[in-house]
């Protein structure tokens, strides 16, 4: 990769260098412990964290029952409670407001509580307690609080989106196994900073790294031999499909069917404005997106490469003729979507949270939703597209049950299909 | 080229004088308003067109002049933005392609749609109409269907004998060579028993030995009562062959009449050859200093 | 290393209810994608429908056996008419998007807690196949009690009655299959697989006919989805997109515009499932392997992976297919 760097380019390189080891060393600082749990042969967990005026309370008894199961457990010195249930369905849980200190109570929903799981296998229940001073959430605070949060899912599946648009544009292959490279990044990060016990900020760019090295190998050993081969595009597309279930099977292998947790995953939330309420981690994610973002987009805008790239999913007879090496860009693209991949992974191992072996093939129609929502091919519709399915995701829980958060992006996408195939920002000629 | 049929030539075709939008004594399409355009640019703008029936009528004009896509607006391949259009007195608005089809108009296609996977007898018999065993239950059954078919199947080998394509009726259609698609493709059409044949391009492609033969297929669709419409850049095909010629530049007709007096129109040779005919081609561009002299 | 367990566990794979569910599923999915070029990646979705069908009338509408089929059946019939109208004049990678999108909506309706009370959500459904008022499909089983069959393949009445009425659905839908592809209807299809502008030329409604091949392999998934809870119990996990992308395994595996191709390819990847699933974790006991018993059993879906590529990859006509008449292939 030689493109010439002036000095311009040098010091934005310099300042986005700068910008992501600060918020790699701040994912870091969040010092993890360990909480206080029971039913850890479970792989279903729920869990919180007990606090009165930001101090944690040790020794309080949380009880959780359903469907035929019960536990209990007491919070630890961080005031921190884990309970792993048998199965994703919708449980009970229980303060016990004996165990609370003096004066102190629940202070609102009441003691008992029903809490149940979203996207993921993991869900947290924190209790209202204190001297009677909290508000009650409003709808509007419920709304800014969820559009929030869909941004920072947005700007996570957006990293996703993006090289999955890319790849599309510049190679017509629907990429499926685009999720396990997710998985692949998450997976990476484990084994360097919880396996290796590196710190994080070594730990995720190595995972990147490495990530970037599979969409090398991916490119080199496999896509471009069978570009060469002359298979068809549907062919292809059922490659992308053996690769999906391989990697996905060969990543149960290595870790196993449960859930690990990257260091940092249960860093206490903190009230920023209405019900928002986000933690050291959740601000350096959203960050770190932004910042990769900001500079994909001077790639892609700026530098020879990147146009190189756009002039291929415009039109690539006429981008070969006009002398762009169409291979070594379509390359370049692979590692790109692969890093980009790899990060994305990194973050939804934070925002689920939890890493297993199948999480991205959770999210892989989430991020093919985003991507024809924004127009298959163009990298900042991928992007328009995966805030718009992220933030929909999150707002559907406000009328739609929390399990068929899903089911909104999903008939999104088919609509979108239905209706302007191209996407917001995509050309029509695409498409038939 | 020639054919070896010398083609009875039909006169008396129009209403009043040959002028682009002139009526005809026996219309089977009428074209009334139909503009299309793709994006910022007007590809069909007709004021009125009428096609004359039993007689063959080329449609021909410089690239880019909208034939293809007024070809594909009368088929039902494609929708005009405003218009309205009649094929025999019913009209065409909002109808998709597979009806219009069914009511005795086929067209070919400029890259020939001969269908390589299936063999030169299937496609000869897709081709037939009211078949019962395309429908679903009885299909099921052949005691529905296989007599229609034995009868479906002696009409296509004959069809394939008066093309020469009798020899090769088992074979996979892709084992053709481009010629004899072509061929294929046309008497397929013919299954069909249409009135009105609409071809895009016949002579495309093919290589000299067999446009002669072509020619004579075109000429016997006019003998056995069908109408011909077709689009073509060969004129010495349209000079041999045609009845009536229109002639279309940038979208809108710009000439109708026989071919040998609409050839010679100032509009035709301008639409053709631009507005600097007569000049030598570098005096134009100013590359070259011509000497006015005598006799220039 | 038990080869002798090995191999009759093996055996087995040949006749299981699994199989032949798998074998209906290929067969539908040869109607969409062999016959007629559809790349419907949603089959999964259209088993769910034809199970949850079944099990749901007779759990809570308490219709007998076969009325309870005929509502799953009816209920791909209608999933196939709201998935084919809008979508089937969609390019073939977009169809395949949408095809999944609406199985995972089904799947997710499946085993969502809001309608946990007629769906039993993660749970599933239990108890349908047996009915206190003898409604149920065991209870008209005409084979008395008993074991039946010798070495690997033995079985109970209820088993045997599952693989009984299995056989029959299969053979009447390869025979439906067989009779409709060499009809003229049949020629229609292969054409539209081949090109759709030149079928419309001809004077066909191309969408009638898409929809029609929808409903039709449709319906087969369906069945399939039937067979397969007939013989358990149902929950929603099993009805993955890998449940999806194993029913194409099987079908390209034994050749997806052939007739027996689809029934012969899943028999074989059920076999060698089975097959796998003895032998590697017998491999990782007995050291030779140097992994644990749950990473063997791992192992053979990463072997499916693998297969599938090299599968399409070198011989994508699979086992009986002929290549010159593929479509997707260059």
């Amino acid at each position: 990769m030689k493109f010439l760097l002036d000095d311009k380019k040098r010091s934005v390189l310099r300042i986005v260098l700068v910008a992501l080891l600060a918020l790699f060393g701040g994912l870091s600082v969040s010092a993890p412990a360990v909480a206080d749990s029971v039913g850890e042969e479970y792989s279903a967990t729920i869990f919180g964290n007990v606090k009165v005026e930001g101090e944690p309370v040790q020794g309080v008894r949380i009880i959780v029952d359903g469907g035929g199961y019960t536990a209990e457990t007491v919070t630890d010195a961080d005031g921190r409670w884990s309970i792993g249930v048998p199965e994703v369905r919708a449980y009970n849980v229980t303060l016990d407001e004996n165990t609370l200190p003096e004066g102190i109570a629940v202070l609102e929903g009441g003691a008992t509580q029903e809490v149940e799981f979203g996207l993921t296998d993991r869900v947290a229940k924190n209790f209202f307690i204190g001297e009677g001073e909290r508000n009650e959430t409003s709808l509007f605070d419920q709304i800014v609080s969820r559009f929030v949060y869909g941004i920072n899912f947005g700007l996570m599946l957006g990293l996703a989106a993006v090289g999955v648009s890319l790849v599309f544009g510049t190679t017509g292959l629907s990429n499926f196994s685009h999720g396990e490279m997710v998985t692949f990044g998450a997976v990476a990060a484990l084994i360097f900073g919880v396996g290796l016990q590196l710190p994080l900020f070594v730990a995720i760019p190595i995972a990147v790294a490495l990530s970037a090295g599979l969409g090398w190998s991916l490119d080199a050993g496999l896509w471009r031999p069978l570009r060469k081969k002359g298979l068809g595009i549907v062919q292809l597309m059922i490659v992308s499909i053996g690769l999906s279930l391989t990697m996905r099977y060969v990543i149960q292998f290595v870790i196993g069917g449960g859930t690990e947790q990257l260091p940092g995953f249960d860093a206490p939330k903190m009230q920023l404005f209405g019900a928002v309420a986000l933690s050291s981690t959740d601000l350096m994610s959203m960050g770190l997106s932004v910042v990769v973002i900001v500079a994909f987009a001077y790639w892609l805008l700026r530098t020879k490469t990147g146009k190189a790239t756009r002039a291929i999913s415009d039109n690539p007879d006429l981008a070969a003729a006009s002398g762009i090496d169409v291979d070594r860009v379509i390359r370049i693209v692979w590692i790109l979507a692969a890093a980009l991949a790899g990060l994305a992974g990194v973050l939804w191992a934070y925002f689920r949270p939890g890493i297993k072996w199948d999480m991205g093939t959770q999210i892989l129609l989430l991020i093919f939703a985003a991507v024809t929502l924004g127009g298959l091919g163009t990298a900042f519709g991928a992007l328009i597209g995966a805030l718009i399915v992220g933030v929909l995701v999150e707002m559907s829980g406000l009328i739609i049950p929390a399990d068929l958060k899903y089911v909104g992006a999903l008939v999104v996408l088919i609509v979108v299909l239905l209706v302007r195939p191209q996407g917001l920002l995509g050309r029509k000629q695409r498409i038939g | 080229m020639s054919s070896s049929k010398k083609p009875q030539k039909t006169t008396d075709i129009h209403i009043g004088d040959a002028v682009p939008g002139c009526k005809k004594k026996d219309p089977m399409v009428v074209i009334d308003h139909v503009k299309k355009s793709f994006g910022g640019l007007t590809a069909v703008d007709v004021e009125h067109l009428e096609i004359p029936s039993g007689v063959i009528t080329a449609l021909i004009g410089p690239n880019g002049a909208g034939k293809t896509t007024l070809f594909n607006l009368l088929t039902g391949f494609d929708t005009p933005d405003t218009g309205n259009w009649s094929f025999m007195g019913t009209s065409l608005s909002g109808v998709p392609s597979f009806k219009v089809a069914q009511m005795g108009q086929v067209r070919t296609f400029q890259l020939t749609k001969a269908l390589s996977l299936l063999t030169v007898t299937d496609n000869m018999k897709l081709g037939a109409k009211g078949q019962n065993g395309e429908s679903i239950f009885r299909a099921l059954f052949p005691g529905f269907w296989k007599k229609q078919d034995e009868e479906i199947e002696a009409k296509a080998m004959e069809l394939l004998k008066r093309f020469k394509l009798d020899a090769k009726k088992d074979d996979f259609a892709a084992s053709l060579s481009g010629g004899q698609r072509k061929l294929l493709e046309m008497a397929r059409a013919l299954m069909t028993d249409p009135t009105l044949v609409m071809l895009d391009e016949p002579m495309a492609g093919v290589n000299p030995a067999l446009t002669q033969s072509l020619l004579d297929h075109v000429i016997s669709l006019k003998e056995d009562g069908m109408t011909v419409l077709f689009v073509e850049h060969d004129m010495h095909m349209v000079r041999h062959i045609a009845d009536w010629v229109v002639v279309m530049a940038e979208g809108q007709v710009v000439a109708e009449g026989p071919p040998e007096t609409v050839m010679k129109e100032q509009a035709v040779i301008d639409a053709y050859l631009g507005a600097h005919q007569e000049t030598d081609l570098g005096e134009v561009t100013g590359r070259i200093n011509i000497i006015k002299g005598e006799g220039k | 290393m038990d080869w002798g367990s090995i191999l009759n566990n093996t055996l087995a794979g040949f006749l299981t209810p699994t199989t032949i569910a798998f074998a209906l599923a290929a067969l539908g999915l040869a109607m969409h994608f062999g016959f007629a070029g559809l790349l419907n990646f949603g089959i999964a979705g259209f088993m769910a429908i034809g199970g949850y069908g079944y099990a749901i009338s007779v759990l809570t509408f308490g219709f007998p056996w076969w009325l309870g089929m005929l509502v799953g059946i009816l209920g791909s019939v209608i999933f196939a008419l709201i998935l084919g109208i809008p979508t089937l004049r969609l390019r073939g990678d977009y169809l395949a998007i949408a095809t999944i999108a609406a199985a995972e909506i089904a799947r997710l309706l499946f085993l969502t807690t809001a309608f946990t009370d007629v769906t039993g959500s993660a749970d599933g459904l239990f108890g349908f196949n047996t009915r206190p008022d003898g409604s149920g499909f065991q209870n008209s089983n005409p084979i008395p009690a008993g074991t039946y069959g010798f070495g690997p393949f033995t079985y109970n009445e209820q088993t045997l009655w599952v693989l009984l009425f299995g056989v029959i659905v299969l053979a009447v839908a390869v025979w439906f299959l067989w009779a409709l592809m060499r009809s003229p209807w049949g020629r229609v299809i292969k054409g539209i697989r081949e090109d759709e502008e030149a079928v419309r030329s001809l004077g066909k409604n191309v969408f009638a006919y898409k929809l029609q091949a929808l409903v039709i392999g449709g319906v087969f998934g369906a069945m399939g989805g039937i067979v397969y809870t007939a013989a358990q119990n149902i929950s929603p996990g099993v009805y993955v997109t890998s449940l999806t992308f194993f029913i194409w395994t099987s079908l390209l595996l034994g050749g997806a515009a052939t007739i027996f191709g689809p029934v012969i390819g899943a028999v074989i990847f059920w076999v060698i499932q089975a097959f796998l699933s003895n032998v590697l974790p017998e491999l990782a006991t007995s050291g030779i392997l140097p992994v644990s018993t749950t990473q063997a059993s791992t192992l053979r879906f990463v072997l499916v992976g693998i297969g599938l590529m090299l599968l399409v990859i070198y011989r994508p006509q699979g086992i009986f297919g002929d290549k010159r008449e593929l479509t997707f292939v260059k």
